[in-house]
């Protein structure tokens, strides 16, 4: 099979690794903060529930990390095996940012994370909430140099080459590059609210399990709450980041809006099934003017067109446009749907009614919208990632002159081997969250016990 | 910069140095977890709880010195690393698959429904076995210079039998001293079958390399390196016979010296790892690129180099902090 050459299989293999790998961060970094919000109130209010609600998430964070953790370790040996042209010629950048990250981020989250899941009775109260507080600061910053590494990657600036290998000039523009603000806030965000709805759909799925613990309809609260607050913020930011990749990646935009003449007066095209052979889209349902009003604020903005990007010679410098194009629009649609849901869901709620005034049908909804965030995520960073290409660092090194000069055979072997170990893990990953769930509403809870109580003690029973 | 001379003559050093450091700990830390993981199918449903709990809180933070390894020599040594990872991807990718199962299944194991129990078990012990054979076949082919001849492929096999054997030594130490009762007396025995296949496989070693490469023989078999060198193979005789004997004579009634086989182990470890880099310095692909010619910028290596002085201590203060936390017989492991 001609096709099936390595550059094309790598691709796939790294592809399906980081969509793997990135499930489990953002349920991570975000979860750690409810994690410490839930310890805060214990400590201010001395109120069992917020414990019985920190000791059933910190299982769902303790499964998310384990997957989070084996997933980025074979990440950083992607690099090397699949693309050693990365390291040639920018690793005296993406090394230092990478060796970042593991000083200071891994080592804290991995060596607290011990004293945070299992040291509640061996340690004094003020160490374990100190120890959790460090598994999320921890999170926090590895979310902070991967994104600074991959915005770098997407606006590249601060270097200069020399002999085909990128030198430093300046560490402050590349860390502070310009698309960085705006895309580690969105991920953290998106972080954030994919964690409200996990856990607003599995307290929606435990009410529907007769689970009508004091517990529940805290946490629940505290999931619709977080989801309204962060849904616009998101939407705004998202516009933000849109603006700000025009102004670096104007073929991303191009392919995210199928705009391929550059003109005034572009419509916002709601539905289309764009054709790259004939440089055109078919059944396109599309809002006059649209585009212009959103990109340029004004209906007769100039908006770029992908046309722009093609050679002379007919070479294709624009990304491939369907994929980009669906991507982003799965996640401005998952966007909008999260803002109805949540927004319902905290009026009907409101005056202290709480998960009893939520109707039915809105309950239902929220099972299903757990994994919301998680599509949404992973179609940002398909649009992201996407639209990027022919690039791998935009306008200076190209996907194709990166890669490896590995057997196809062997990366379609390892590929098939991943995807199978991926597929089984998540689905035990979705079951076992939703075994947790029921066994909680049966109330099979454990009795949270005090700081002291049981110290030091030996006795072989099960660990859970 | 150039305080201490030329930057391009010692920064490679220092790098090369931190990462020899990080894959020794890295040996030793994930050795004695990933041993715990080969020694499963020999315990029974209770005795493998209390293992886990041995090394559930740390075994994260063990993998994570893999990581920084990887990243040292994918950071300080680019130009190495894509020929060194590209050279060995099928068992990388066997020991992160390894990885990967042997690390979900301290999770799973325990919140899947009980009737799973089993299969998690399983995966607990097949990815440790992946991963400890994959990391001794890597090893094997490195010393071998990365080429897939046939006697190459055997030494490799034979080598990922005798690293395997070495993590279940040092695992069975690490149980010996986090553990008591029959655990424990199971543990020791474990400790002294294993011991015959580390004694055999360091031999094996010492003798292959230096009779595979004349440069090694150059290095140590020449005056007067040989009588400066002769400490290590001597030091590694002493610590054999150390472990032999104590293993014959625990447990003993009082836990005393429950931790010498672990620590006699450690530094067996260190020992091996000394000789090793000794025979293959300067070179970090064998006999092929020094680490002078593999390294990445000065400049890039020197803001390296600030953040890992500032951060390795600290890092091994909190690691400190987590062992003395969990410290004393392993105890059931709860959230709550
Ligand atoms: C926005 C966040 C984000 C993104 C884009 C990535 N990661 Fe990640 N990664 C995390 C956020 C994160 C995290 C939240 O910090 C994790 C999850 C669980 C954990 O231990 O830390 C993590 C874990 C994690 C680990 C295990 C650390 C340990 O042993 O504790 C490695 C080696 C990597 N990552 C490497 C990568 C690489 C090479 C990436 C890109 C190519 C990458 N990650 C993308
Ligand atoms: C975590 C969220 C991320 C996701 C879901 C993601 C997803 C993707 C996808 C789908 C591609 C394939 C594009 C294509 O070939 O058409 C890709 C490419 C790539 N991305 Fe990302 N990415 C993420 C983050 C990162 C980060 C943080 C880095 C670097 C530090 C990175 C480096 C790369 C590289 C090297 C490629 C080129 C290989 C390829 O084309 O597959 N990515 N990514
Ligand atoms: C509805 C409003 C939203 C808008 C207008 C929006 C806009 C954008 C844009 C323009 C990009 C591409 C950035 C680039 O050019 O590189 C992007 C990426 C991304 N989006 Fe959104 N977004 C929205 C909602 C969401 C939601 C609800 C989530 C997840 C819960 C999300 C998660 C992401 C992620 C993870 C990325 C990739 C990382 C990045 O580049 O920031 N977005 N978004």
């Amino acid at each position: 099979m001609e096709f099936m050459d390595t550059l094309l299989l790598s691709r796939i293999q790294f592809a399906a690794n980081i969509s793997f790998h990135i499930l489990f961060p953002t349920v991570t970094i975000a979860l750690a903060w409810v994690l410490v919000f839930f310890k805060w109130r214990y400590n201010r209010t001395g109120d069992q529930d917020w414990m019985r609600a920190y000791f059933f998430w910190v299982k769902v964070f303790a499964l998310s990390f384990a997957l989070g953790v084996v997933s980025g370790i074979t990440m950083s040996f992607q690099f090397g095996t699949n693309w050693p042209g990365f390291m040639e010629s920018v690793g005296n950048i993406a090394g230092p940012l990478l060796a970042y990250e593991i000083i200071t981020a891994f080592f804290l989250e991995a060596v607290f994370l011990g004293i945070m899941l299992f040291g509640f009775r061996k340690v004094p109260g003020w160490l374990h909430t100190f120890a959790t507080v460090a598994v999320a600061v921890g999170t926090l910053l590895s979310a902070f140099w991967i994104l600074v590494l991959n915005s770098w990657m997407h606006t590249p600036q601060g270097f200069e080459m020399r002999d085909g290998v990128a030198h430093v000039t300046s560490w402050m523009e590349i860390v502070f590059n310009p698309s960085m603000p705006y895309r580690l806030a969105h991920m953290l965000i998106a972080s954030g609210l994919t964690v409200a709805f996990i856990i607003t759909g599995i307290s929606a799925l435990r009410w529907l399990m007769r689970d009508r613990s004091d517990e529940l309809r805290k946490t629940m609260r505290v999931g619709v709450w977080l989801a309204a607050l962060l849904i616009p913020v998101q939407i705004l930011l998202g516009d933000m980041h849109g603006l700000n990749t025009l102004e670096h990646q104007p073929a991303k935009v191009a392919a995210m809006e199928a705009n391929w003449e550059t003109g005034p007066n572009v419509p916002l095209v709601l539905f289309a099934l764009p054709d790259q052979e004939a440089r055109e889209n078919r059944f396109a349902l599309s809002i006059p003017n649209g585009a212009s009003l959103i990109l340029k604020h004004s209906t007769d903005g100039v908006v770029p067109g992908l046309n722009d990007f093609v050679t002379e010679d007919g070479q294709v410098l624009h990304p491939p446009v369907a994929p980009v194009f669906w991507a982003f629009r799965i996640m401005v649609g998952i966007g909008f749907a999260m803002l109805a849901l949540s927004w319902a869901a905290a009026f009907a709620m409101r005056r202290g009614r709480g998960i009893e005034g939520l109707p039915r049908p809105l309950i239902w909804l929220f099972v299903p919208m757990a994994l919301s965030g998680w599509v949404a995520t992973l179609a940002g960073w398909y649009t992201t990632e996407i639209g990027r290409q022919p690039w791998l660092v935009h306008g200076v090194l190209t996907t194709e002159a990166a890669v490896g000069d590995v057997p196809p055979a062997m990366v379609m072997s390892t590929l098939i081997a991943y995807l199978i170990v991926y597929a089984v893990l998540i689905v035990a990953y979705v079951a076992v969250v939703i075994y947790l769930a029921r066994k909680q509403a049966q109330g099979h809870e454990p009795e949270p016990g005090g700081n002291d109580a049981g110290r030091r003690e030996v006795n072989p029973i099960p660990a859970e | 910069m150039t305080l201490f001379g030329d930057p391009t003559i010692w920064l490679p050093l220092a790098f090369a140095a931190l990462m020899g450091f990080s894959i020794l700990v890295y040996v030793i830390l994930d050795g004695y977890d990933l041993g715990v993981g080969l020694l499963f199918p020999f315990a029974t449903p209770k005795e493998r709880d209390r293992m886990v709990a041995s090394i559930g809180p740390f075994w994260d933070a063990n993998e994570t010195w893999l990581v920084l390894a990887v990243g040292l020599l994918l950071v300080a040594f680019p130009l190495a690393h894509g020929v060194i990872l590209t050279a060995l991807y099928l068992p990388v990718a066997i020991m992160l698959i390894g990885l990967i199962l042997r690390g979900v299944s301290f999770e799973f194991r325990v919140k899947a429904p009980a009737p799973h129990k089993w299969a998690w078990n399983s995966a607990f012990f097949v990815g440790s076995l992946m991963t400890a054979a994959a990391q001794g076949w890597m090893l094997g082919l490195y010393v071998m210079g990365l080429e897939y001849t046939a006697v190459n492929v055997a030494f490799g096999a034979a080598s990922a039998v005798f690293l395997s054997l070495g993590y279940a030594l040092i695992g069975a130490a690490w149980l010996i001293l986090k553990t008591d009762g029959d655990l424990q007396r199971k543990a020791v025995a474990w400790a002294r079958r294993s011991l015959w296949g580390v004694g055999l496989g360091i031999a094996a070693i010492s003798a292959a390399t230096p009779l595979m490469s004349p440069r090694i023989w150059d290095k140590w078999f020449t005056m007067p390196e040989f009588f400066l060198l002769a400490p290590l193979p001597i030091l590694s005789v002493m610590l054999l016979a150390v472990l032999w004997f104590s293993l014959r004579r625990l447990p003993t009634a009082d836990d005393h010296f429950a931790w010498l086989p672990f620590t006699a182990t450690i530094g067996l470890m260190v020992l091996a790892f000394v000789g090793l880099a000794y025979s293959f310095y300067p070179y970090v692909v064998p006999d092929r690129m020094t680490i002078y010619e593999a390294a990445a910028a000065p400049g890039s290596l020197f803001i390296m180099l600030i953040g890992v002085l500032f951060v390795v201590p600290v890092i091994i203060a909190y690691s400190a902090l987590a062992y003395w936390v969990f410290r004393g017989k392993a105890t059931e492991l709860r959230y709550d």
